[in-house]
């Protein structure tokens, strides 16, 4: 029994070494777990790009955001990987020596002005809290309405997760000085503070909270593959803060031409109109058929707000002080 | 002193083990140390850190011994229809991925939860589990199944002629707690308190998903920052370092308060209890044993309870998967027992507790720190996505190894205190001493450590995630997966899965060990 579990090890570790058999350039793509996932962009991204470009396109998965940058900064100059998916706008600063620019021209379609040389945005989602229809009658329509509420929020960790972050830079970018208060005020509202989004999610469906921190797009999931329209998000009027989703080429490649490539592919319609339904974020570039109507139920916040990478990295330590003070009293 | 039985080569696998358990642990966190630049300040927020880690350590495992104590006494002197699967349920909690069971805990004590119900239907308020005794609850959860599984193992490990005789000897039960029980406690729970504490103090998920906000912030979490966010390795080798050594510390205080039961060897007939027939006892008991069960079993029954509407419809993605973390088990639980047995059996012949204690650090390492280690270790050789399952089996059997420690040690102790001299006079030495007097006499403790190991590392997501190629996930990544893309019902589906393959591998191990033996 031993031996053959062994073997069965030893056969499931081979088998990703199986498909680069042949000769083909390998392009070395490093992105989250999500995004490979058999309902992740991934698998497509993988078979629409392998089919014109005659590599080997190899993904390499790696926790979230937040782990996928540790996990390039670990492995430094020696890098494996050609090309990065999967850093947002809170992240990329501290990322981007490692980075070299890209030289896409996309005709984005975003909330925000991007000029960026070194990340393309491949997609983008407004953060926002999710509530039940059939629970919730009437949400709060800010900050200061949840403060004034009964209502009970789970949020995610901004110490170990990217929405948790975005959440942090949403009420700085809404209030500025005011942030501390506005998080004191906000304590007893918040439930629990989780590790990441699948357990803040996770206990929101299961009824422990009325609302919790996610994205304007997350109904548009149950809306289109669980026809379930009794989600929705709500509508702030501070604003909600971006997550802008990018890709860059890693300094160091060994395929800088296959990298370009790609980058391009992910802007193009092959991509983009994948996204929605597999991601559930929004496209960079609208595809040229748009995307599933399902999305046109979706609330449509303004302003967006958005920090330059500069300024969230700057940000962010104050912020976390702030944030940490104000809830451990 | 002489140790002319000693299995040959044992020194030397000894050895061997414990260089291994010295680069996964010291040398992984070296590993990091060596990437650092620079050694990042201790904050006041470190600091405040460690004192939750700390106090809701210690609070979880003085609840968790405290009731696993009665428990296992009920469970000892007590044979009812059931007992045997109550024993194998015992395990499910420890084993199951933290995430899976605190929904699971949260579809009993959760706000929509059957407690919550039943109060407001008797018209009263609702309880909040969020907060610090939310957190010492799931611990509780988690781990008074094992302590109470442990210390157990100690109650079985008391021949039945010593309770024969103190039934001659007209014991009441006070006698018997007095001269047989309380000895034998006080070999078997400070090792049970350790090993709950330690657990205690690496714990993360817990402490976050029901710690209600920062207040809930443990040593992990702040590793945790500080490789992700800050990417300041020097603060997470120091953070990984104070953890190990708060660890060390709760081990050295633990081993010191162990004292050695001297019970004599006994003929393994069933234990028969006499002093334990009074009404009241027996009504004391069961309350105890159904108060447990119904703790333990209904959050399982709820996670059985949601997966079942998506079994039938799971991914076959999942099922693969299955049959990997199946494959990873194995291969683990084998190396668990390969890495215990020489390590007890140095422990007993040369009172060597130091190595015992080695292994105890295992639990205490930061799993990510362990990872980001290994991973820099790895990562010029050779392609972490080729290793990931075989360095994931590795970090599982090494992570198993205390508890698998715990298991063997008191029992070979026993059985050389008892029968060393005879086989010594015997001449039986090295693999004979092997074969014919540990395996067979170590069975019980044997199964229940592989059973343990297989379970555990069934249920682990901590290594695999950092080194997995997308399409070479275990089950517990396949069930983050399926909830990362929303679809918490299939996710539901896999925890069921996930709960039931982990429960069969420890009751397959455990009861083989168990064969032929009233227990």
């Amino acid at each position: 029994m031993i031996r053959n579990s062994l073997m069965a090890l030893g056969l499931a570790t081979t088998m990703g070494a199986a498909a680069m058999a042949d000769d083909l350039p390998v392009l070395n793509v490093y992105t989250y777990d999500s995004f490979v996932s058999e309902w992740g962009p991934g698998p497509r991204v993988e078979q629409a790009f392998e089919a014109t470009c005659g590599c080997d396109l190899k993904f390499t998965a790696v926790g979230d955001g937040a782990a996928l940058l540790a996990r390039i900064q670990l492995e430094g100059e020696r890098t494996a990987a050609d090309v990065v998916l999967g850093l947002d706008t809170n992240l990329t600063a501290q990322a981007a020596p490692l980075f070299a620019p890209h030289d896409v021209s996309a005709d984005l379609d975003l909330p925000v002005a991007w000029d960026d040389p070194l990340f393309l945005p491949f997609d983008w989602g407004w953060f926002a809290f999710v509530y039940d229809t059939t629970r919730l009658a009437s949400p709060p329509r800010s900050f200061r309405d949840l403060i004034d509420s009964d209502l009970s929020v789970v949020i995610e960790d901004p110490r170990s997760s990217t929405p948790g972050l975005g959440l942090l830079m949403w009420v700085k970018a809404a209030y500025g000085d005011e942030a501390p208060a506005i998080w004191r005020a906000l304590a007893p509202r918040i439930l629990t503070v989780t590790p990441g989004w699948s357990e803040a999610y996770g206990l929101f469906l299961e009824g422990e909270a009325d609302m919790v921190l996610s994205y304007t797009t997350s109904p548009a999931y149950h809306l289109i593959a669980d026809n379930d329209a009794t989600k929705a998000a709500a509508r702030f009027d501070e604003g909600h803060y971006l997550q802008v989703e990018v890709a860059g080429i890693v300094a160091g490649t060994d395929q800088p031409d296959l990298a370009h490539r790609f980058m391009e592919f992910m802007v193009s319609d092959a991509v983009q109109s994948v996204i929605p339904e597999t991601n559930w974020m929004y496209p960079a570039v609208m595809p040229a058929d748009g995307i599933n109507p399902g999305f046109d139920a979706m609330i449509q916040p303004a302003p967006s707000l958005l920090f330059s990478a500069a300024e969230a990295e700057a940000l962010r330590d104050p912020a976390l002080a702030e944030w940490r003070d104000a809830l451990a009293q | 002193m002489r140790w002319r039985s000693d299995p040959p080569g044992a020194a030397g696998a000894a050895a061997v083990v414990a260089a291994i358990l010295l680069v996964l642990n010291l040398g992984a966190l070296g590993m990091v140390a060596s990437r650092a630049e620079g050694w990042g300040g201790w904050s006041a927020a470190d600091g405040a850190a460690l004192r939750f880690t700390l106090w809701q350590a210690l609070l979880s495992a003085v609840f968790s011994v405290a009731m696993a104590v009665p428990v296992a006494r009920a469970l000892a002197r007590r044979r009812f229809p059931g007992r045997g699967a109550l024993i194998v349920l015992m395990g499910a909690p420890f084993i199951l991925p933290v995430l899976v069971a605190v929904i699971g805990l949260l579809a009993v004590l959760g706000r929509n939860g059957l407690v919550n119900d039943l109060l407001a239907l008797a018209g009263l308020p609702r309880v909040s589990i969020y907060g610090l005794h939310g957190v010492v609850l799931a611990h509780v959860f988690f781990n008074l199944p094992l302590a109470t599984r442990l210390i157990l193992q100690g109650w079985l490990a008391i021949p039945a002629e010593r309770f024969r005789l103190a039934a001659a000897l007209g014991f009441g039960p006070g006698d018997v707690a007095r001269v047989l029980e309380r000895p034998m406690l006080r070999e078997t729970v400070p090792g049970a308190f350790l090993v709950v504490f330690v657990l205690c103090l690496t714990s993360f998920a817990v402490a976050l998903a029901l710690g209600g906000g920062p207040r809930a912030t443990t040593v992990e979490l702040a590793i945790y920052q500080a490789f992700r966010f800050d990417f300041d390795l020097g603060k997470a080798a120091l953070l990984a370092l104070v953890q190990v050594a708060l660890a060390g510390a709760a081990a050295l205080v633990a081993l010191r308060l162990t004292l050695p039961a001297e019970l004599g060897p006994g003929f393994d007939r069933t234990v028969t209890r006499w002093d334990a027939t009074a009404p009241g006892l027996r009504a004391q008991d069961a309350v105890l044993i159904a108060l447990a069960t119904l703790f333990l079993a209904l959050p399982l029954a709820m996670i059985a309870l949601n997966g079942l509407a998506a079994l039938a419809t799971l991914p076959a993605s999942i099922w693969t998967a299955t049959l990997r973390s199946l494959a990873v088990a194995l291969v683990s639980t084998a190396l668990t027992l390969a890495l215990a047995l020489p390590i007890a059996a140095l422990a007993v012949r040369r009172k060597a507790r130091i190595v015992e204690a080695l292994g105890m650090l295992t639990i205490a390492a930061s799993p990510l720190v362990v990872g980001t280690g290994l991973f820099v270790l790895l990562f010029p050789l050779i392609d972490p996505g080729k290793v990931a399952l075989g360095v994931t089996a590795l970090v599982n059997a090494a992570m198993a190894l205390p508890f698998a420690l715990r298991a063997l040690t008191p029992a070979l102790a026993a059985i050389e205190a008892d029968y060393g001299r005879l086989a010594d006079g015997l001449g039986l030495t090295g693999p004979a001493r092997l074969r014919l007097l540990w395996l067979p006499r170590l069975r019980r403790p044997l199964g229940f450590a592989a059973g343990l190991a297989a379970a555990l590392s069934m249920g682990d997501l901590g290594v695999v995630a950092m080194f997995a190629s997308p399409e070479g996930g275990t089950l517990p990544l396949a069930l983050y997966r399926l909830m990362a893309a929303y679809r918490m019902d299939d996710a539901a589906g896999a925890a069921l899965v996930l709960l039931a393959a982990s429960l069969a591998l420890f009751w397959i191990f455990d009861r083989g060990g168990r064969l032929d033996a009233d227990a």
